[in-house]
């Protein structure tokens, strides 16, 4: 397994769109904090950046480089290796590099600029949904042969999960007014790891008691040590669940 | 009164003094004494001082209340009470105990004394033209119902109240029916509740205080006449915390203040004729929170700078005046460059309005979704009032 | 040595594999010989666990290849159209191959092959800039590579020039004389006549028969494989 990891990572920090996005992160994340006047809103202009920019660049590069590599696939397929260490090498040489670049180009200047506790939250956020997308992404590619198809279902969840989901919440919210919606919401965000992401992150920064002006519920169910333990293990569950199924799907998969 | 203290005779008290007990010293004394305590902790359970004296302690002599008494009574006019530490009080839901408490005289001077752990810190009572200076109030309550007051006045008129420091009570400094009153140079901070609290107490001057990190702010209601110039409102983060929440309050004068990371800089209910002029909101969750109850506010020249919202409102008619204003929000232009925008700012977003509504949208809070919405609002205004905005906003922060 | 028993596949509606059931074993060079379509590649993608059939089970040396993969280990395998990563270059391809399967029998490998077809002078070239023939000989090169005890050779000498198949056919035959069992697929049945014990004919998913090559020349009367075949088809 640790020899395709090898092969897929290699590979992919050939990829000159991988150096692009390093670049491109850095360059943004840099302006951010040397043009902002404070730094407080630079992180929250560079929040915007993970939660839009991360998963979509992490989604659609994954499900492409997946496309990409059918042949590649499929010569490892007919070799004495399991499935199972094929696609989970896959994953590890994109979740690693896509990671490594955002590391790099968001992680590092965050650690710089912004205080310890909210950097750390910050760039661990931004890993994780690196990770959750690339994941979201190898299940996209795996449920179809085609392509075009493949890219769009990837177009169509990041679009879901960074714009749609918030927006039957809203609709839901207004739906619903009279009744307390409070704990609908904790559920409701669990449900998307973007909005899950942003929570945390905000609940670091000092606007957070925006957040606790909705009646707590959000600092009191994810500002404590265990809640914030359980949103992690959330998002992780993210990434394994999302996984398994498409390894389920890719053990059956015909080549 | 006041002339005879010079002719009073000096009472000592401390070890191997004339006088052990200070309760003593004070029999003995007539008007016009001074009595000085040596240092030392002295437990007279309650020091009741009834003659005009100058009662004052020797590098900081320990007055102890053993948690059940009031430490010192005042119920002469004229009295001094001058650098005393002052602990442990008495704790009582039924009556209001305090460290240092004035019952219904004037010219009291309160100087230079720390209090710790006390219930009420120094309490006044209808105490008229009294003097309440460079004091240090700490209490260690832990809960609202276990702590009273920092500096607590009731009924009192003419008070000058400068340069303490109060922290840990329940209010840190309220006012009840106080008059022609100023306020100077305090510092309250981590009060449990408020750090300023008054209510139907007109005419009266905040000036130069900081006000820190309480628990729900400042608080202040049914007054006309507040005179707030040069304060510090900052940190004052909670659910329902505002930097200054005004209710009810008319014909006042805010200006040159700084509010600072706080949820709401103001918040203001069924205000009316008020002049918010040359202050700074910064990095505040709300600038500025004006219900629709308000009526011919003027909110001008001020600086608002980093706010998540810069104002929120829950109605659609606002006879409120937001001109002249510096908004860092602003994206207009001023093409005859005289420092004015050529187009209007509308300082209220929509999403403003939504958490308005419906507070659970707030975990919705900077999201992709609600930033759309903000954008195409501002692009065709639907649901933020028509009439709330900056005709004349300014282009470059004032220099306050 | 492998078994296919009642392997059925469905690709949508089309039945690619119907019932096939099959047994080869050591030492046999097996044709499997239809026309297109007919589900030989299917067969031979299931045998390597590419293909995941909806019923039935393949065996290999006695063991179910489908919670197995180490098997894949003895067999080698040259695809219709060999694909490979782009940006690899034929060196790195080789390299990783024998990297990943540095587990085989003590890392010897067979590289006569590679050397035969001149590969050695173009490892540093990038496999998207090969051609179609380059490309099968990489094909061939790295099936025969680990001298594994099974070779499926899928359309072999399509794309290959003359000079080549030459080749690989005597690289065949040497596999063949030492005891292997090759499995073949191919349309140019001349060219294989010499060398093939034994025909599986496919159509429509089914398998129509399974014959020693001795048998079916008597059946027909014919003693090329070509002609026997065609009276095969045309019987039908």
């Amino acid at each position: 397994m640790k020899k395709i990891i090898k092969y897929v990572f290699a590979d992919i920090l050939r990829n000159k769109i991988v150096l692009g996005y390093t670049i491109f992160l850095l360059l943004i994340s840099m302006s951010v904090f040397n043009l902002e006047d404070n730094s407080s809103k630079g992180l929250l202009s560079l929040l915007n950046i993970i939660l839009i920019i991360v998963p979509l660049v992490s989604i659609i590069f994954s499900t492409i480089y997946i496309y990409n590599s059918a042949e590649f696939i499929e010569l490892l397929v007919s070799q004495p290796l399991k499935r199972k260490h094929i696609w989970g090498s896959l994953f590890t040489g994109l979740a690693g590099s896509l990671s490594l670049s955002f590391l790099v180009g968001a992680g590092l200047p965050v650690m710089i600029y912004t205080p310890m506790d909210i950097g750390l939250v910050m760039t661990g956020m931004g890993l994780l949904l690196t990770v959750i997308f690339v994941a979201i992404a190898m299940f996209a590619a795996v449920i179809t042969r085609d392509k075009a198809k493949g890219i769009g279902i990837s177009i169509f969840l990041w679009l879901y999960f960074s714009l749609l989901f918030d927006g039957l919440v809203l609709f839901i919210l207004f739906q619903f007014e009279d009744y307390p919606l409070e704990k609908f919401m904790v559920v409701a965000s669990a449900l998307n790891p973007i909005d899950l992401g942003r929570i945390l992150i905000l609940l670091k920064m000092d606007i957070s008691a925006l957040m606790g002006y909705t009646g707590a519920v959000f600092r009191d169910f994810f500002g404590t040590q265990s809640g914030f333990i359980i949103a992690i293990g959330i998002l992780l569950s993210w990434i394994i669940t999302t996984f398994w199924l498409s390894l389920r799907k890719f053990n059956r998969k015909d080549l | 009164m006041i002339c005879c203290t010079s002719f009073g005779r000096t009472l000592f008290v401390g070890k191997g003094r004339q006088y052990t007990s200070i309760n003593s010293a004070i029999a003995a004394a007539v008007n016009g004494d001074s009595i000085r305590v040596d240092n030392g902790i002295y437990r007279e359970k309650n020091i009741l001082i009834n003659k005009t004296i100058t009662l004052v302690g020797n590098n900081y002599p320990v007055l102890d209340g053993e948690h059940k008494y009031e430490i010192i009574s005042i119920k002469a006019d004229g009295v001094t009470v001058k650098g005393f530490r002052l602990i442990h009080s008495g704790v009582s839901s039924m009556e209001d105990i305090a460290g240092i408490k004035i019952y219904n005289r004037h010219d009291v001077n309160i100087s230079g004394n720390i209090l710790e752990d006390t219930f009420f810190g120094i309490y006044s009572q209808a105490g008229v033209n009294c003097l309440i200076e460079n004091n240090k109030l700490t209490a260690i309550g832990t809960t609202e119902q276990q702590s009273g007051n920092g500096i607590h006045c009731w009924k009192c008129d003419s008070m000058r109240i400068i340069g303490n420091t109060v922290t840990g009570h329940r209010d840190g400094i309220y006012f009840e029916f106080v008059t022609n009153s100023v306020i100077w140079r305090n510092i309250s901070f981590r009060n449990k509740r408020y750090g300023l609290h008054f209510m139907f107490s007109h005419n009266d001057a905040y000036i130069c205080n900081i006000f820190q990190n309480n628990g729900a702010g400042v608080s202040v209601m049914f007054t006309h006449g507040v005179k707030m110039f040069n304060n510090v409102f900052e940190e004052n983060w909670g659910d329902a915390a505002y930097g200054i929440f005004l209710k009810e309050i008319s014909d006042s004068y805010i200006a040159g203040n700084k509010f600072l990371r706080n949820t709401s800089g103001i918040y203001m209910e069924g205000t009316s004729r008020i002049l918010v002029e040359k202050n700074e909101f910064s990095s505040n969750g709300w600038g500025m929170k004006i219900q629709a109850s308000c009526l011919d506010n003027t909110i001008t020249h001020n600086n608002f700078l980093s706010n998540t919202f810069d104002v929120g409102t829950n109605g659609s008619l606002v006879m409120n005046s937001f001109d002249h204003n510096y908004w860092d929000k602003y994206e207009g232009y001023d093409l005859n460059k005289d420092n004015t925008g050529d187009i209007p700012y509308r300082p209220v977003s929509l999403y403003s309005m939504i958490v308005e509504k419906n507070p659970a949208s707030m975990m919705l809070f900077r999201s992709f979704m609600t930033s759309l919405l903000d954008k195409s609002e501002k692009i065709l205004p639907t649901l933020t009032p028509e009439n709330l905005k900056d005709n004349y906003p300014i282009m470059k922060p004032l220099h306050l | 040595m492998i078994i296919a028993n009642n392997v059925s596949k469905k690709f949508g509606k089309l039945k690619a594999l119907n019932n096939v059931s099959v047994t080869c074993n050591k030492g046999e060079c097996i044709a499997l010989v239809g026309p297109n379509g007919s589900g030989k590649t299917t067969f031979i993608k299931s045998i390597l666990g590419m293909v995941v059939p909806d019923s039935g089970f393949i065996t290999f040396n006695g063991k179910n290849i489908v919670h197995d993969w180490l098997y894949r280990r003895h067999i080698g395998y040259m695809p219709q159209i060999g694909r490979y990563p782009d940006n690899m270059t034929i060196g790195q391809v080789f390299n990783m191959m024998k990297d990943i399967r540095s587990d085989g029998k003590n890392g010897q490998t067979d590289e006569s092959l590679a050397e035969k077809f001149g590969l050695n002078e173009l490892l540093h070239k990038r496999m998207r800039t090969l051609s179609g023939g380059t490309r099968q000989k990489v094909s061939a090169s790295l099936a025969f590579l680990f001298d594994p005890d099974v070779l499926i050779l899928d359309e072999p000498t399509a794309g290959l020039d003359p000079v080549a198949s030459e080749i690989l056919k005597e690289k065949i035959t040497g596999e063949k004389s030492k005891g292997k069992l090759i499995l073949i697929t191919s349309h140019v049945l001349s060219e294989l006549d010499d060398l093939i014990t034994h025909i599986i004919y496919m159509q429509d998913g089914n398998l129509l028969f399974h014959k020693k090559i001795g048998d079916l020349q008597k059946d027909t009367g014919e003693q090329k494989l070509s002609r026997a075949i065609a009276s095969v088809m045309l019987k039908k």
